[in-house]
């Protein structure tokens, strides 16, 4: 059966477009023991689209969600193909600023057709807790929410977690939301100095189990450079490890919690490179 | 969990033997996208894509039925050149079943 899930967070710039591309991505290329899985990314960042640059589709833009909603256009015919992987695609946001662009029906009739296509459908939210943040995750089965060990970030990601158990046709229907903790942007050396709020800390304070810890890495910068998922772009660096086991627990795997490292020592660095 | 250290992993070495960087590409991506939504924003342009569409498949439509709902346009926005790519199911039509009209701008 499909399932939707929201990338979530309140507070913008912690990685949500980052997130749900790189999961987007890994969910449907599969990995050891997972097969890909049919797999859409739908940005509901209305006004200001950017998933599709993440993922490097922006120049095939034709139609998008709001075109989709409001009937102008067939979902067939917004749905881009990714390139690299087939069986991902994207549904882009469109660049309107008209707030009001998306009814709750017509989204509700997106998402059911699209239930009818696809294995995951990711949806990139918008920050903020406004409208557009609560229609993307209304209909989703599962949230991920991302946050960064920092003290604004826990906060609004607790609020986030407020409006998914209150304001979801889940919550309505009376049933709970599964929700997930991704944190991102992780910095370790900071983490060791102190400086940062603890895993152990925030995970109290938010307490909804953990998929992920992903290390704040230039291959991120690097991949959304090259209009790449950072799981396509360098499937073997740290977050994109970070991300493919984040996506096995999503589905269900017991997995030991690390952060992977980039850090090598000279040799293994050097013939790495060679190989890359 | 990894210890301490200097953040990123990788430190002077790998300033040396840099990939190409990747701010190139980036920068040529942006060029493309922007110098495209500025020219009459992107809703203006998705105006002149679906104006494109209703004439072509009109024309197409006069000589054979065709399902609107099966019309696949395709756009890939280049820096010289963009194509338009218009795919029509032709029930009926037995040569090869696709039409394909491509225009270019700029
Ligand atoms: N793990 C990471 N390491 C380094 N930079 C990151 C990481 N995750 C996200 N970023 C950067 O942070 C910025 C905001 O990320 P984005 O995914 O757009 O956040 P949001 O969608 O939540 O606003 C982007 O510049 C992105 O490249
Ligand atoms: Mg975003």
């Amino acid at each position: 059966m499909a399932k939707v899930v929201v990338v979530t967070s309140g507070k913008g710039g912690v990685g949500k477009t980052t997130s749900t591309a790189a999961l987007g991505a890994a969910l449907a290329v599969g990995s050891n023991g997972s097969p890909g899985k049919n797999v859409v990314v739908v940005d509901f960042d209305v006004g200001l689209r950017n998933l599709d640059l993440v993922m490097g589709a922006e120049r095939r833009v034709v139609y998008d969600l709001v075109n989709v909603v409001q009937g102008d256009a067939k979902l067939s015919q917004a749905l881009i193909r990714d390139k690299r992987v087939e069986t991902l695609s994207i549904l882009p946001a469109s660049q309107t600023r008209d707030k009001d662009a998306l009814t709750p029906d017509g989204v509700a009739r997106v998402i059911e057709e699209l239930r009818e296509r696809f294995d995951w459908i990711l949806c990139d939210s918008p920050a903020g807790i406004e409208k557009g943040a609560q229609l993307a995750m209304y209909h989703a089965d599962e949230a991920v929410v991302v946050t960064n060990p920092e003290v604004s970030s826990v906060r609004d990601s607790d609020r986030i977690i407020g409006l998914l158990d209150s304001t979801t046709a889940k919550a309505k229907a009376g049933e709970t939301m599964a929700k997930h903790l991704l944190l991102t942007r992780y910095d370790p050396a900071r983490a060791a100095r102190g400086e940062m709020l603890l895993t152990e800390d925030v995970l109290e304070i938010l307490s909804i189990p953990l998929i992920g810890i992903i290390p704040e890495s230039e291959e991120v910068l690097r991949a959304s450079n090259l209009g790449s998922p950072v799981t396509l772009s360098n499937p073997d660096s740290a977050p994109a490890r970070a991300y493919f086991d984040a996506v096995r627990r999503l589905q269900g795997e017991t997995l030991e919690m690390q952060v992977p490292s980039d850090r090598k020592g000279l040799l293994s660095w050097l013939f790495g490179r060679r190989v890359a | 969990m990894s210890g301490g250290g200097i953040g990123g992993g990788k430190g002077f070495l790998s300033g040396l033997f840099a990939r190409r960087g990747s701010a190139p590409v980036a920068r040529d991506r942006l060029q493309i996208l922007l110098a495209h939504e500025r020219a009459g924003g992107s809703e203006g342009q998705s105006d002149l894509i679906a104006k494109l569409r209703e004439e072509i498949l009109e024309v197409i439509a006069r000589h054979v039925p065709i399902d609107r709902d099966k019309v696949q346009i395709k756009l890939d926005r280049g820096a010289a050149m963009t194509t338009l790519e218009i795919d029509v199911e032709v029930p009926g039509l037995k040569l090869g079943g696709a039409a394909a009209a491509k225009s270019v701008s700029q």
